[in-house]
Parts: C-alpha cells; sequence; structure tokens
C-alpha cells in the first residue's frame, strides 16, 4: 500500500504527459482548459493523501516503541556484500510530511485548476506537478539515501522545469536555469557526505545508519568513526541542505524562483521542496548529535540566514519577492531550530510554515490575479473592500506568521526560540538573532499586508483594464472574475476582459479558507509542554533531557517574542499610515535602504566572483585552446590528406603498360626478397 | 632424344621475357596480344618440361587448361580491339589512355 502513495501521483503525470506531448502539442489541436488535466492530477494527488491518511492511522494503531511500515518495491543493485534496494519505509516524521506534501499539495492543485485556467499548456503545468509531488514523495519515503537522492534530484529537476514554465521569457527561463546550477553546487556536497557515509558505515540504509548508531544502547558513534569524520559527513550533508533549502551562501536561486507560477511559488519554494533540507537533517539526526560542531554550524547557518533575508524582505516592493525572503528567512528558523538539537521543533515549523506560507502565497497569487499580473505592492493598498475573502485569509496567515497567539505561526516559531536559548546547543546569541528576526518578520508582514490590502487604492483602475487588455504574454491572465467578481466594473472600451479589481473565484478562494483554518488551528498539535508532536516523534527524534526550574523563564521569553511581534506590527502600522513620511525616512537613510533594496548586492558579487571569472575562463579556453590548438590539429589532418593526395595522384599515369612494369618490378622485389632476404 | 632440362627451362625464360618485354614496350594492342600468347606458351612448355621431369601429368592438365582459356582470351581481346578500333580509330596505347586522373 505504501508504495501507492508515490505511484498516483507517476499515473497523474504519466496521463498529463502523454495527452499534452501526443495530442496537445500536434499542430491545430484544439486548445484545452485547464478542467480536465486539472481533475485529472487533483484526483491523483488526492488519492495518495487518502492513502497517506490510512497509513497514518495505521501508524497510529500501532503500539511498538517505532511504528514504521516498509514496502520493497525492488532489488535495485547488489555488488558482493553492497546492497541496494528502491524500498519505502514510513515512520511518524515521514507520515508527517506525506500529509502535508500530499493534503496542502491537493489544495494547491485545486488552486491551480483556477489560476491556469486561461494557460496555454495547462496539461504541461498539471504534469510537472505532479511529477514533483511523485518525487517529493520518493524523498520522504525512501528507506535509504539513494532513494532519497533521486527524489532529491527529482524535485530539483521540477523546480526547474516549473520555474522555467514561461520559458518563452527570457528572465524566467534563466531564474529556472539559475535555480538548477545553484542546486547542483549544493548536490555536490550531498553527493560527497552520502559516499562518506557509505565509507565509514557500510551501508546508506537509513535504518542501518540509525542502528550503527545505537548499538551501544544508547546514541554513540561506532568504532572507527572520529567526530571529525562525522563533523565532516554532516557539513557535506548540510551543504546540499544549504542549495535546497536556500541557506546562505545558496540562497539566491529562491527569490528568483518566483517566476514561476504563483502555486508552484506555494507549493515547491513554500511548502514543501525547500523544507527537504531540513527533513533530511532530522532524519539524520542521530548522526547530527553526534557532532556538535557540526550542530553549531547548521544552527549558526540558520540564524545568520533568518536574519540576513528578513532584512531584505523589508525593502523589497515585489509581493512575490518579500514573500520569497521571508520563505528563506522562516527556512533559516528550521535550521536553527535543528542545530540546538530541537529537530521536533524544526519540523513543527515546517508543518505550520507550510499551512500558512502556502496560505500566503496564494493568497498573493489571487491578489495578482485580481490585480491582472501587478506585483508590485507599491501599487496596490485597498483591497481590503475589493477582495473580502482573499483580504480575510490573508490576514490569518499575517497573523500566524507575525506569530501571534494562537495562531500556528507563534507555536513553532516560540519553540524554536526557546529551545535555542535553553537547549545545551544553544545560546543567547541564537535567541536575540531570532527574536529580533522576528520583530523584522512582523514589521515586514504588516508593511506586505498593509501596503496591500489596507489604506487608499494607489493604482488606477482604468489603466490597470487597458493594460490588461493589451497584456497577451503568457495568456495566463484570466477573466472569469468576470460576473461574479466583487467589486468588477465593466471597464467602457475592454469588451472581453473585466476591468478593475476582482476577487478570484471560488475555486481559488476554496483551498484558501481550508489553509486559513489549519494556519489558525495548526499550533495546537505542538503546544509547549503537552506537545503531540513531540511525542509522536519521539520514535525517530528521541527527546533530549529536558532542564527543570525553567518555566518562568519560559514564560518571560514567550512574553517578549509576543511583545516583539506586537510592537513590529504597530510601527510598520504607525509608519505606513503616512507614506510621504515613509518617503522621508527612506531618503534619510538612502545608502542602507539602497543597499538592501539590491539584496545586499550579493548577486552582484556572486557574479563577479563566480560567474564572471567562469565566463572569461571559458572565453580563454575556446579562443586560446579550442579555435588554437584544437581546431588546427583537425584542419592539419585534412590538409595532410589533401597534399598526400595531390601528390600521389601523379603517380597514376593512365598508361597501363607502366602499370604493368611496376608489377613486375613488384614481383621481382618480392621474390627477391622472400628467397634471398634482405641481403 | 634427350635434351637437358636447364636448357629448356632457360629457353622458356627467355620466351617469357621477350614475351614480357613485348607487353612493356609495344605500343600496338595487337602485338601486345601476341606478346601475352607468347608469355603463355613461355608457361606452357615449363609445364610440359616439368610433367615429363617429375613424371606426373598434372602439368599436361594445366597446359590443356591454359590452352583453352587463351583461345577464349584471345577471342575476347580481339573482340574489344575490333570495338576499340571502331570508336576511337586507334589501336596505339599511347593514344588511349582513360585511366588517367
Amino acid at each position: 500500500m505504501l508504495a501507492l502513495i508515490p505511484l498516483f501521483p507517476l499515473i497523474g503525470f504519466l496521463i498529463n504527459g502523454s495527452w499534452y506531448g501526443f495530442v496537445q502539442t500536434r499542430p491545430g489541436a484544439r486548445k484545452a482548459g485547464s478542467t480536465v488535466p486539472g481533475l485529472i492530477a487533483t484526483l491523483a494527488i488526492f488519492a495518495s493523501f487518502v492513502v497517506s491518511l490510512m497509513l497514518f492511522l495505521q501508524l497510529k494503531d500501532m503500539p511498538a516503541e517505532s511504528p514504521s511500515i516498509e514496502q520493497l518495491v525492488l532489488h535495485w543493485i547488489q555488488i558482493g556484500s553492497f546492497k541496494l534496494d528502491i524500498a519505502f519505509r514510513v515512520d511518524s516524521l515521514s507520515t508527517l510530511f506525506t500529509l502535508v506534501i500530499t493534503g496542502v499539495g491537493t489544495l494547491i492543485h485545486i488552486y491551480s485548476i483556477g489560476y491556469m485556467s486561461h494557460d496555454e499548456s495547462p496539461g504541461k503545468f498539471f504534469a510537472y506537478l505532479n511529477l514533483f509531488c511523485f518525487a517529493m514523495l520518493l524523498l520522504v519515503l525512501g528507506s535509504s539515501l539513494p532513494v532519497l537522492f533521486m527524489g532529491w534530484e527529482g524535485v530539483g529537476l521540477c523546480s526547474y522545469l516549473l520555474i522555467g514554465f514561461w520559458y518563452t521569457d527570457d528572465e524566467k527561463a534563466s531564474a529556472g536555469k539559475k535555480a538548477f546550477i545553484v542546486n547542483r553546487v549544493g548536490d555536490f556536497g550531498f553527493l560527497l557526505g552520502m559516499f562518506m557515509i557509505f565509507s565509514y558505515f557500510g551501508t546508506l540504509d537509513f535504518a542501518g545508519i540509525n542502528a550503527a548508531l545505537t548499538a551501544h544502547g544508547h546514541a554513540a558513534l561506532p568504532a572507527g568513526v572520529s567526530v571529525a569524520a562525522a563533523t565532516t559527513m554532516c557539513l557535506f550533508l548540510f551543504v546540499g541542505c544549504m542549495g535546497k533549502s536556500a541557506q546562505i551562501p545558496l540562497y539566491v536561486w529562491l527569490p528568483d524562483a518566483m517566476a514561476g507560477p504563483t502555486p508552484v511559488s506555494a507549493l515547491i519554494h513554500a511548502a514543501t521542496m525547500v523544507t527537504s533540507g531540513i527533513y533530511m537533517v532530522a532524519r539524520l539526526n542521530l548522526l547530527y548529535s553526534q557532532s556538535p560542531t557540526a550542530l553549531t554550524v547548521v544552527a549558526a547557518v540558520g540564524v545568520f540566514t533568518a536574519f540576513f533575508a528578513a532584512t531584505i524582505a523589508i525593502a523589497q516592493t515585489d509581493i512575490k519577492k518579500v514573500l520569497a525572503y521571508s520563505t528563506v528567512s522562516q527556512l533559516g528558523y528550521m535550521f536553527l531550530g535543528c542545530g540546538v538539537g530541537a529537530y521536533a521543533a524544526g519540523v513543527f515549523h515546517v508543518i505550520t510554515h507550510a499551512f500558512f506560507k502556502a496560505l500566503l502565497f496564494l493568497g498573493a497569487g489571487s491578489v495578482i490575479h485580481g490585480m491582472h499580473e501587478e506585483q508590485n505592492i507599491m501599487k496596490m493598498g485597498g483591497l481590503k473592500s475589493r477582495m473580502p475573502r482573499t483580504f480575510f485569509v490573508f490576514a490569518i496567515g499575517w497573523l500566524a506568521i507575525c506569530g501571534i497567539p494562537p495562531f500556528s505561526g507563534f507555536f513553532s516559531k516560540d519553540e524554536i526560540l526557546w529551545q535555542a536559548f535553553h537547549s545545551p546547543h544553544g545560546n543567547v546569541v541564537f535567541w536575540a538573532f531570532g527574536a529580533l528576526t522576528a520583530v523584522m518578520t512582523a514589521f515586514y508582514m504588516t508593511r506586505l499586508f498593509y501596503l496591500t490590502f489596507l489604506g487608499k487604492p494607489r493604482f488606477d483602475e482604468k489603466k490597470l483594464g487597458a493594460a490588461h487588455g493589451g497584456h497577451g504574454g503568457h495568456g495566463h491572465h484570466d477573466d472569469h472574475g468576470h460576473g461574479h467578481g466583487h467589486g468588477a466594473k465593466q471597464d467602457d472600451h475592454g469588451h472581453h476582459a473585466p476591468a478593475g479589481v476582482h476577487e478570484s473565484p471560488w475555486v481559488m478562494v476554496g483551498p484558501l479558507m481550508v489553509l486559513a483554518l489549519l494556519s489558525a488551528a495548526g499550533g495546537f498539535m505542538g503546544v509547549p509542554h503537552m506537545s503531540w508532536l513531540e511525542h509522536w516523534l519521539e520514535p525517530v527524534i528521541p527527546a533530549h533531557e529536558a532542564a527543570g526550574g525553567w518555566e518562568s523563564a519560559e514564560m518571560i521569553l514567550m512574553a517578549v517574542s509576543v511583545i516583539g511581534a506586537v510592537l513590529g506590527i504597530t510601527i510598520a502600522f504607525k509608519l505606513y499610515k503616512n507614506l510621504p513620511g515613509v518617503e522621508t525616512i527612506k531618503n534619510k537613510w538612502a545608502s542602507l535602504h539602497k543597499l538592501l533594496e539590491n539584496k545586499w548586492y550579493i548577486d552582484e558579487l556572486y557574479d563577479s566572483v563566480f560567474v564572471r571569472p567562469i565566463k572569461s575562463l571559458s572565453q580563454a579556453l575556446w579562443k586560446g585552446f579550442d579555435v588554437a590548438v584544437i581546431d588546427r590539429i583537425v584542419v592539419g589532418f585534412g590538409r595532410v590528406s589533401e597534399w598526400s593526395g595531390q601528390t600521389l595522384r601523379l603517380v597514376q599515369t593512365g598508361s597501363i603498360q607502366l602499370y604493368a612494369l611496376a608489377l613486375a618490378v613488384g614481383i621481382v622485389l618480392t621474390l627477391g626478397y622472400i628467397i634471398y632476404g634482405l641481403a | 632424344m634427350h635434351v637437358e632440362p636447364w636448357l629448356i627451362q632457360t629457353f622458356c625464360a627467355a620466351i617469357f621475357c621477350i614475351g614480357f618485354a613485348g607487353v612493356l614496350i609495344r605500343r600496338n594492342i595487337l602485338v601486345i596480344l601476341m606478346s601475352v600468347e607468347l608469355m603463355l606458351n613461355a608457361v606452357n612448355l615449363t609445364f610440359v618440361t616439368y610433367s615429363k621431369q617429375l613424371g606426373h601429368m598434372g602439368g599436361q592438365m594445366a597446359v590443356f587448361f591454359i590452352i583453352t582459356v587463351a583461345a577464349a582470351e584471345s577471342a575476347v581481346g580481339l573482340g574489344l580491339l575490333i570495338a576499340m578500333f571502331r570508336t576511337l580509330r586507334n589501336v596505339d596505347t599511347d593514344q588511349i589512355q582513360l585511366l588517367r586522373e
């Protein structure tokens, strides 16, 4: 039954993919809407959700120490004692991930039916989306590192395909390439880590690795594996996480990945794929726990990324870019949690973040959709009355990410901050940066929220409609808000598209409602001190010893973070009520603002340090070696044969008697050689 | 009458060389064909000599074959010669060098 979970999306991919590839791309084929492929894809992912749910219930009833279900699909490689199977294993950790992936995935698939309804090739889109789900499920269900790696590469591929989905736009196509290439850098580290694990542990199966680590009854490194070796393995694997989960220094691809369709940003670049790094660290938590150095690096990179990305998010004006940097920042939080040994807290944040970030992204998609492809928040404002349903759900997502109790973000973020302060691996610096980031998060999310939904509209509705009519770019904008769109006005010169801002259709708002509910209530699975989640994860992530007598400190810290969040929100409200005031502040801090707006010039830095030197090196090799040496050799061969042919052709006189003479001389010489030798 | 074999061999070699020289030197195709005939007959004579000397009939068998094939060859050769003369009005090898590059 286990194999059914990834199988369903694969079938969906095959159906949609072959239908698109063999039927839709034929010249003159009738353009199909998004409904049929969307329903097929949604059905596929929903079927795996149902199976995941059944497995979850089955696991719940297992009284054993470590509930898990395994299924062998095939023996893949067997060389001597080395055995590699394609096998799936679901345990308490991966079941949570499958539920999130298939659950949130289903909602996003439904949403996409609306969002992609006027796209040129919805069949292709849904095929890719299903393929992504297949790879992601492979990643979390694989029972060994190589299977995980297959999924790891698969999601990378789908991410590339979907970022560059509208590949006719050069910028979007190169964003896809950037994501793929940056991820390759990380994968290199992942592979090295995997090789090291194999050479030290002799196995790549998670169960085997964990068995080796707990052979003495308590967690300890097996004989022959030094702490330094464990640290190296962990750090190599973490390089893979930096790529996939967008941590400094490999985070640069994620903001650019927003070029893809918004459901893709929500599903892949916020809710699921980018959390696979956290999944891997949590999966190998026994190994990571053996190396304090690696843990400190993970936590430090995490908290620094969280802080760094938050500073950038403050100055961005593209609604999706703000959310992208906030995703990078939240991923940093998750690694902070893992790095201080609180893996359960990290996983908890993965889940709540999947809810509220998917909600925010889809909400942003709804806004972009309603604003006719406008993404600049400076040109929005006052959408509260135009898109009341989107406003309502977005508000819940906003409160959740700001960490206002009792919304889900509060519980998970607070758990991480508390662990950063209190855990044996944590310290005050981690906590301080984390808390500061929380304040900044509250600030920039409120800024986004206020500029989008509150205040006065800062757009010209007439112009919007006209711009919409003239903008035929990708054909993915649509006009089905027409008719039931809230506040939609008929434009006097746009006869096919309704002008003005309109609310999105129910097929898009419905999933948002569900996600809003989850974002609001999802935190209750991890209430401190009676956390269901921590208890549930115990078979995979052993709880570490809790030092008593800290309850009052925990309460104080909790209060501090809530006050910080409220502070951030209040400041943002005060500031953005008075937009001209914001301008003066911007001018006062012009250089800092410029620095943040340009993302600390990191892209430019990478460009001059890596991209351009490689480019000039390639140029030099091309001109200095390829053209000058290799081409000359090849052309030289041609010249030599031409010259020798020209010379030898003189021998061919056409006189048969001359040939006969040559023949006779040859015979005489040969006979002479045979009879008398060389003498 | 007994003739020394080496004498006959030398005689045959001389005829063969004369024939071969004719093939190389002469320019008239008719004469070249005749020279080829001369070479063949030199070979025939060698075969017969050895057949007699070794008391083995294989050599004489070969001679009969060669005579037959030579007859066919001259028929074809003369036919080609006539065809060539008809088309080119010439039987001089210096004038006919169609295999030149």
